[in-house]
C-alpha cells in the first residue's frame, strides 16, 4: 500500500535532495557547453568563508595618528590585504563585512560573500521576531475564539481567510498597503496623527522593509497556527477545567496550570512548524522587494533562488539549499531537546 | 459542615425541561445517593449543586445560605468526577495540594494537609508518582484526596467508582462508607447501581426523567416503594408485578383475584379504589417461599443456583413469567411444577395510575 507514496516520495524528495548535495560539490551551471568539474568544498569556502583582520591606525613619522577630516583615526586599505597579498592568502577576494574598535586597533570582519553572510543575518532575525510573535498571538486568537459564542465561526473564518489565499496575492496587496505615497498605512498614520505624520516607503527604506516584511507574514500565517492551537485546545478535557473552577483557580492559574500543560506537543509542533516556515522566507520578499534595497531583505532562499535560476550557477544554488538544511536540521534538533518531557 | 435545600429546582435547556421541580432536604452530615436510570439528570442535578451548571429556577442553599448565584469555589463543596479530573502533567502530590497552591497557602501547611489526606487514603507512597503511573482506583483516590484537603462542608460525588473493576468498586465503596464516618461531612453522591445506593446511603433519592420518585432510607424504599417505577427500579432480582382486579373492599382490606393467583385478601387501605379496577400487585422474589402464604403455581422455566440461594423463572397459568428467590439450595428443575407462597403483609399494591396503597 505504501508502495506508490514511497516512490513519489523518492521522485520529488529523495532524488532531488541527493542531486543537490551532489551538484554542490560541482561547479554546474544551467546551460554549459563544458561538463562539470569535482571542485570538493570551493561552493562551501566561497559561500561561507570569513575570517578576522586587526589593523593598527595608521601614524605619521612622528607616531601621531592620521586623522581625517571628521577627526577620526585612519586606517589601512583593506584592498592591500584582500588583493592578492602573497602574506594574507586566506584574505584573498574577501571583503569587509562590519568592524569594530577595541581600543586603538579596529578589527574588520571579512566575508567571501557579504550579500550571503547578510541573507543568513536577515533570516535569522526574522525568524527570531516571527516564531515567538506570531506563535504567541496564534494562541492568544484561539483562546479567545475557543469560546460556546454565537458568530464565533464567523470569526474563525476570518482569521483562516488569509491563510486560504495565495501568498503571492496577499504580497501584491500589501505592497498598496505600504506604498510610499498613497499607501493605506501612510493614510492610516496620517490620519491618526492629524496630518502631521510625514509618509514613508515601508518596503523602499532600508530601515523598515525588513520590519514590514516580517509583518505582513505574522499577519499573513496566524490563522494557520490559531486552527492548529484550537486543535490543541480540544484535546484538553473539559473535566479539568471544572476541576479547577470548583477549586477556585482565576482565568491565568487555569491557563497555567491546564490549559498551556495541556498544549505542550502543540507548541512544539507550532514551534517547529513556524521556524521551518520562516526560514523558508522567499515569496515575499520576491513580490514585494526582490532582496532590496541594499540588500536588507535578503534571504537564504531567495538567495539559492536568484543564484540557481537568476545567475543559472547552479552548484552555488545547490549549496545554499544544503546549507539551509544543515541550519534547519541542526535547529529542529535543538528545540526537541529543549523541549523533550523531562521525566 | 452544612445542609443541603433543594426548593423547586429547575433547569432546562432552551426547551428542554431536564430538571423539572425538586425538592430535597439533605440534612448536615447526611449520605444521600441520587438514583435513577441514564438521562434521568442526576449529573444535572448534583453538577447545579456544585454551580458548574446555573440553575433555571427555585433555590438551592448550602448552610442555609442561598448560593443560587455563588461561584464553585465559593460555596465550600468540593466534588470526585467519574473520570477523576486529575491533572496529568501534576505528581500526585501537587494534585492533592491543587486547591491549596491556588488559594496560596504557605508551603508547610500545605505539606501537613497534604500528608494528612494521604494517611487517611493510605496512598503516602504514590505521592511523588505522576497519574499515569497510577491504576484506576489510585487515581480516584487523588481525586477523593483532593477533595479532602479542602475540608469541604459538602462533598459531590458523580459515579465515582464505575470506571473500576467489581472487585475495586467493592473495596472502594467501603473506604468510601469509612470516610464518611470519619469526616462527619455532607455527601451527595451520584449513581446507577442500586447496590451503592443501599449500602452507602443515609437516605436515597430516586429520580426518573427530571422528577423525584421518592426519598426516604434503603429500607423504606426497598418495603415501601411509592410508585411502580421505584418498585422496579430498587431491589434485585426486580420486584414481580402482577395484574390483579380489585373484587372486594372493606376499610382496611383489599380482595383480588386474577387466574394466576386466585383470589386473596391483602391488607391495605384502599384509598379510591373500588371494586372492578385493574390494580398491580407486587411481590419480590425474595418474599417468595415454598409451602406457605399465598401461592403462586408455576412451570420451572430456569434455575440459577448461587449456593445460599436459588432463583427460579417461574411460568404462570397465564404465561406470565416471575422470579422467585428461594433460601438455601432447593431440588428444583426445569420442568418442575412448584407453588411458592407469599405472605399478603409483605406484598405492595398499586392504583390504576401506578401509587401505591397504603398497608393498613
Ligand atoms: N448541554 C445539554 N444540552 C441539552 N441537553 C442536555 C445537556 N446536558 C444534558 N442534557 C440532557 O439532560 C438529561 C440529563 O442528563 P444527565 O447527564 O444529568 O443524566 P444522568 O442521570 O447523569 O445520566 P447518566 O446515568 O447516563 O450519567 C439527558 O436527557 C441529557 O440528554
Ligand atoms: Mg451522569
Amino acid at each position: 500500500m505504501a508502495g506508490p507514496a514511497i516512490f513519489l516520495i523518492a521522485l520529488f524528495v529523495i532524488v532531488p535532495f541527493i542531486f543537490a548535495i551532489g551538484l554542490s560539490f560541482t561547479n554546474q551551471r544551467l546551460v554549459s557547453p563544458n561538463p562539470a568539474q569535482f571542485v570538493g568544498v570551493d561552493n562551501y569556502q566561497q559561500l561561507l568563508g570569513v575570517a578576522t583582520l586587526t589593523l593598527d591606525p595608521v601614524r605619521d613619522a612622528a607616531g601621531a595618528l592620521v586623522r581625517d577630516e571628521a577627526g577620526a583615526a585612519t586606517y589601512p586599505a583593506l584592498r592591500g590585504y584582500t588583493r592578492k597579498n602573497p602574506d594574507y592568502p586566506g584574505l584573498d577576494g574577501m571583503r569587509e563585512w562590519f568592524s569594530f574598535t577595541l581600543g586603538e586597533a579596529r578589527t574588520f570582519v571579512l566575508a567571501k560573500d557579504v550579500v550571503f553572510m547578510t541573507a543568513i543575518l536577515n533570516t535569522v532575525v526574522f525568524v527570531l521576531i516571527v516564531a515567538p510573535a506570531q506563535g504567541g498571538l496564534a494562541l492568544l486568537l484561539a483562546l479567545l475564539i475557543n469560546q460556546k459564542l454565537r458568530g464565533i465561526n464567523l470569526f474563525r473564518a476570518i482569521y483562516f481567510m488569509p491563510v486560504v489565499v495565495s501568498i503571492v496575492v496577499v504580497s501584491l496587496l500589501w505592497r498598496f498597503i505600504y506604498d510610499g505615497n498613497s499607501g493605506l498605512l501612510n493614510n492610516l498614520l496620517a490620519f491618526l496623527s492629524f496630518g502631521t505624520f510625514r509618509p514613508v516607503d515601508w518596503l523602499g527604506t532600508k530601515e523598515t522593509a525588513l520590519g514590514a516584511i516580517i509583518v505582513m507574514s505574522i499577519w499573513q500565517a496566524v490563522g494557520f497556527h490559531m486552527v492548529i492551537w484550537l486543535s490543541g485546545l480540544q484535546t484538553i478535557s473539559p473535566t479539568l477545567y471544572e476541576a479547577s473552577a470548583i477549586e477556585g483557580a482565576s482565568k491565568w492559574q487555569t491557563f497555567r496550570y491546564v490549559t498551556w500543560p495541556g498544549l505542550r506537543n502543540t507548541a512544539v509542533l507550532i514551534l517547529i512548524v513556524i521556524t521551518m516556515q520562516a526560514f523558508g522566507l522567499f515569496s515575499q520578499i520576491d513580490v514585494m522587494t526582490r532582496g532590496g534595497p541594499l540588500d536588507s531583505t535578503q534571504t537564504i532562499v531567495f538567495q539559492a533562488v536568484q543564484r540557481g535560476y537568476g545567475k543559472q550557477d547552479i552548484s552555488g544554488g545547490s549549496t545554499i539549499s544544503v546549507i539551509l538544511f544543515a541550519i534547519v536540521l541542526s535547529i529542529s534538533l535543538i528545540q526537541r531537546w529543549l523541549t523533550r518531557e523531562k521525566r | 459542615m452544612a445542609n443541603v435545600a433543594l426548593t423547586g429546582l429547575k433547569k432546562s435547556y432552551g426547551p428542554v425541561d431536564v430538571i423539572k421541580g425538586v425538592d430535597i432536604a439533605i440534612e448536615d452530615g447526611e449520605f444521600v445517593v441520587f438514583v435513577g436510570p441514564s438521562g434521568c439528570g442526576k449529573s444535572t442535578l448534583l453538577r447545579m449543586i456544585a454551580g458548574l451548571e446555573d440553575i433555571s429556577g427555585g433555590t438551592l442553599s448550602i448552610g442555609g445560605r442561598v448560593v443560587n448565584d455563588v461561584p464553585p469555589k465559593d460555596r465550600r463543596i468540593a466534588m470526585v468526577f467519574q473520570s477523576y479530573a486529575i491533572f496529568p502533567h501534576m505528581t500526585v502530590r501537587e494534585n492533592v495540594a491543587f486547591g491549596l497552591t491556588i488559594a496560596k497557602m504557605p508551603k508547610k501547611e500545605k505539606e501537613a494537609k497534604v500528608a494528612e489526606a494521604a494517611r487517611i487514603l493510605q496512598m503516602e507512597h504514590l505521592l511523588d508518582r505522576r497519574p499515569s503511573q497510577l491504576s484506576g482506583g489510585q487515581r480516584q483516590r487523588v481525586a477523593i484526596g483532593r477533595a479532602i484537603v479542602r475540608e469541604p462542608a459538602v462533598f459531590l460525588f458523580d459515579e465515582p467508582l464505575s470506571n473500576l473493576d467489581a472487585a475495586l468498586r467493592v473495596d472502594m465503596r467501603m473506604e468510601l462508607a469509612k470516610l464518611h464516618q470519619d469526616l462527619k461531612a455532607t455527601m451527595i453522591y451520584v449513581t446507577h447501581d442500586q447496590v451503592e445506593a443501599m449500602t452507602l446511603a443515609d437516605k436515597i433519592v430516586v429520580l426518573n426523567a427530571g422528577v423525584v420518585q421518592q426519598v426516604g432510607t434503603p429500607l423504606e424504599l426497598y418495603h415501601s416503594p411509592a410508585n411502580l417505577f421505584v418498585a422496579g427500579f430498587i431491589g434485585s432480582p426486580k420486584m414481580n408485578l402482577l395484574p390483579v382486579t380489585v373484587e372486594g373492599v372493606t376499610s382496611s382490606s383489599v380482595t383480588v383475584g386474577s387466574p394466576d393467583l386466585g383470589v386473596a385478601m391483602l391488607p391495605f387501605r384502599p384509598g379510591a379504589v373500588v371494586v372492578g379496577d385493574q390494580v398491580t400487585l407486587g411481590v419480590r422474589p425474595h418474599m417468595l417461599g415454598l409451602g406457605a402464604g399465598t401461592r403462586l403455581p408455576g412451570a420451572v422455566q430456569l434455575v440459577e443456583r448461587l449456593g445460599n440461594e436459588t432463583i427460579a423463572m417461574l411460568r404462570l397459568k397465564s404465561g406470565q413469567e416471575i422470579t422467585a428467590a428461594l433460601g438455601g439450595d432447593q431440588p428444583i428443575r426445569v420442568g418442575d411444577r412448584i407453588d411458592p407462597g407469599f405472605a399478603p403483609t409483605a406484598a405492595a399494591l398499586f392504583d390504576t395510575a401506578g401509587i401505591a396503597l397504603t398497608r393498613a
